[in-house]
């Protein structure tokens, strides 16, 4: 039995200016035990979708399932199944971190829990911040007590929302510690991050949106086999004549993709025929970002 | 059933204003305190509502279910929307719990802070004046009921409100001139006939003439009317939270 399965969702908001397609068919299952990564744009219905699935917004069409259970027939089932790290830094300001995470066990029937709050509260680095009120930790102690209340009871299936936005880089190396902890103990794992390389390293699998659709779907080696597999990298100051169309520039910084040795030798016969100097010139794979952005682009209909 | 969840929400609800007990139940003590010194001292010689009873005796219920409607309204009514500006609502909307455990738990707090409220403005008011308990069963059966209807009444303006001056302005708009027509300060009987009429078609009016009635032992109207008026409003008015809830009314899209 799929962990989570996505059939066919729409989720349209009436507007002043006609209706906004939010969602528009999407349709994806993901199995137990995996650590899934969904990506996108900003608005292309990522958080919608998570909303469906955690219950905050209805599906104007089509059905969500949290192991086995509907989301709005069999609400209850689903969200004991489902533990949500929401995307805003939220808290509530009248209660220390333990009183929080008690709370949020008492709402889902468990009480004395405390076992496993300690067990949370250590492993996020949170032990001795216990007794402290919410509103004196900071932004990363707080997102740290947001994973732990979804934690709190036990969900077999994880969703994190952009959890690492505005992060340091201590937080993101305990948070994934600890969520990778729980993959392997058999926990599924859904994700959203802009982060692309937390996702090329995590994610078993990912789904790519746009436009509230689902534009790519697969294990996320084949991804980044299906593309251009070969990346240039070289500085320069001249214009780039021929290759302009398909580098990409960040300042002095130009990439350029290629799909064998062949074309590599190409694009160099290119450069220095146009007499463009180059410098710090690095040949190496193509990232989750490449592929990201040729399918965003809609490059990814040409590749075989 | 989640009982469990329901009573865990009800006992953060009740916590959530104990732990700024000095501006949830001391503050509306000392306002009803000064309402009872103020126009007890101006009027105790001068108005007689029941015979053998003086005014700062006649006001202290009124200005007891006064604080107990209050602050039932206003538990339910700035807990949730407190929850919706900050954001942490979504604590409680990711959480397997029914509209029916959510509807308990934030008027059963509701109903435990106006009953507080009204414990301890009664307290310091026998102070003031003697206290009478003719008939006690109906104190405590308006009590309860009024403090449920208001804090019912909280629960739809929080759930409709986005900003916390809406639910101020159903609070100062709806609930203060309801409180204040119902005869808190007077009698009804004391009111042109006009008046009289129109008083008689505020729920609130039932709720104070049959709370008084416990302490008096008379009242304008039958206990038992009031009694219907006010399970009817409170059965309406839950019946409408329950359906808001039930739909997700401004909580979920």
């Amino acid at each position: 039995m799929p962990a989570v399965v996505f059939d066919e969702v729409a989720k349209i908001y009436p507007g002043a200016r006609g209706d906004v397609r939010a969602l528009d068919g999407v349709s994806f299952a993901i199995e137990e035990g995996e650590f899934f990564g969904l990506l996108g744009p900003n608005g292309a219905g990522k958080t919608t979708l998570i909303s469906v699935l955690a219950g905050l917004a209805r599906a104007t069409r089509g059905r969500v399932t949290v192991m086995g259970h509907d989301v709005v027939a069999d609400y209850a089932a689903a969200r004991r199944a489902l533990g949500i790290v929401p995307q805003e830094l939220v808290f509530d300001p009248f209660f220390n971190v333990r009183e929080c995470l008690r709370i949020q066990s008492g709402y889902f029937g468990i009480r004395r829990n405390d076992a496993w709050i300690d067990e949370l509260l250590a492993g996020l680095g949170l032990a001795d911040k216990a007794d402290v009120n919410m509103r004196q930790l900071s932004g990363g102690m707080k997102r740290r007590v947001l994973v732990a209340q979804a934690l709190v009871h036990k969900p077999p299936v994880i969703v994190l929302d952009e959890p690492t936005a505005g992060v340091d880089v201590e937080l993101r190396q305990t948070l994934w510690g600890f969520i990778a902890g729980l993959n392997k103990q058999g926990n599924t794992v859904l994700l959203t991050t802009h982060y692309l390389e937390e996702a090329e390293a995590l994610c078993g699998r990912i789904a790519m949106l746009k436009q509230g659709r689902v534009v790519a779907l697969d294990r996320t080696a084949n991804l980044l086999a299906g593309t251009a597999s070969t990346m240039l990298r070289f500085k320069t100051d001249d214009a780039l004549p021929a290759l302009a169309a398909q580098a990409r520039v960040t300042g002095r910084v130009a990439q350029v993709t290629a799909h064998d040795a062949a074309e590599v030798e190409a694009i160099l016969g290119q450069l220095r025929a146009a007499g463009v100097r180059i410098e710090d010139l690095e040949i190496g794979r193509a990232d989750l970002e490449d592929v990201f952005l040729q399918i965003m682009h809609g490059v990814a209909a040409e590749v075989p | 059933m989640n009982l469990a969840g329901a009573r865990t929400l009800f006992y953060k609800e009740i916590l959530r204003f104990w732990k700024v007990s000095v501006q949830t139940v001391a503050a509306p003590v000392l306002t009803a305190v000064l309402y009872l010194l103020i126009f007890g001292h101006v009027l105790e010689d001068r108005v007689q509502v029941f015979p053998g009873v003086g005014y700062t005796s006649f006001l202290v219920p009124g200005l007891v279910m006064m604080s107990v409607l209050q602050n039932a309204y206003a538990n339910s009514s700035s807990s949730l929307i407190q929850s919706k500006v900050t954001g942490n609502l979504v604590f409680l909307l990711v959480t397997p719990l029914s509209h029916w455990a959510w509807f308990a738990a934030y008027v059963g707090a509701s109903v435990v802070r106006g009953l507080v409220v009204g414990a301890g403005v009664f307290a310091v008011t026998v102070w003031f004046a003697p206290a009478h308990f003719v008939e006690p069963w109906w104190i405590i059966i308006f009590a309860v009921l009024g403090a449920g209807m208001l804090g019912t009444l909280g629960l739809i303006a929080g759930l409709w409100a986005e900003k916390f001056d809406q639910t101020a302005a159903f609070q100062n708009f709806l609930i203060m001139p309801m409180t204040f027509l119902s005869g808190v300060f007077y009698s009804v009987h004391s009111l042109p006939i006009f008046w009289q009429a129109l008083s008689h078609a505020n729920p609130f009016f039932y709720m104070i003439d049959g709370f008084r009635r416990g302490f008096f032992g008379a009242s304008d109207v039958s206990p038992w009317l009031s009694l219907a008026v006010v399970g009817a409003s409170f059965g309406l008015v839950s019946a409408v939270a329950l359906r808001l809830l039930a739909t997700g009314y401004k909580i979920r899209t």
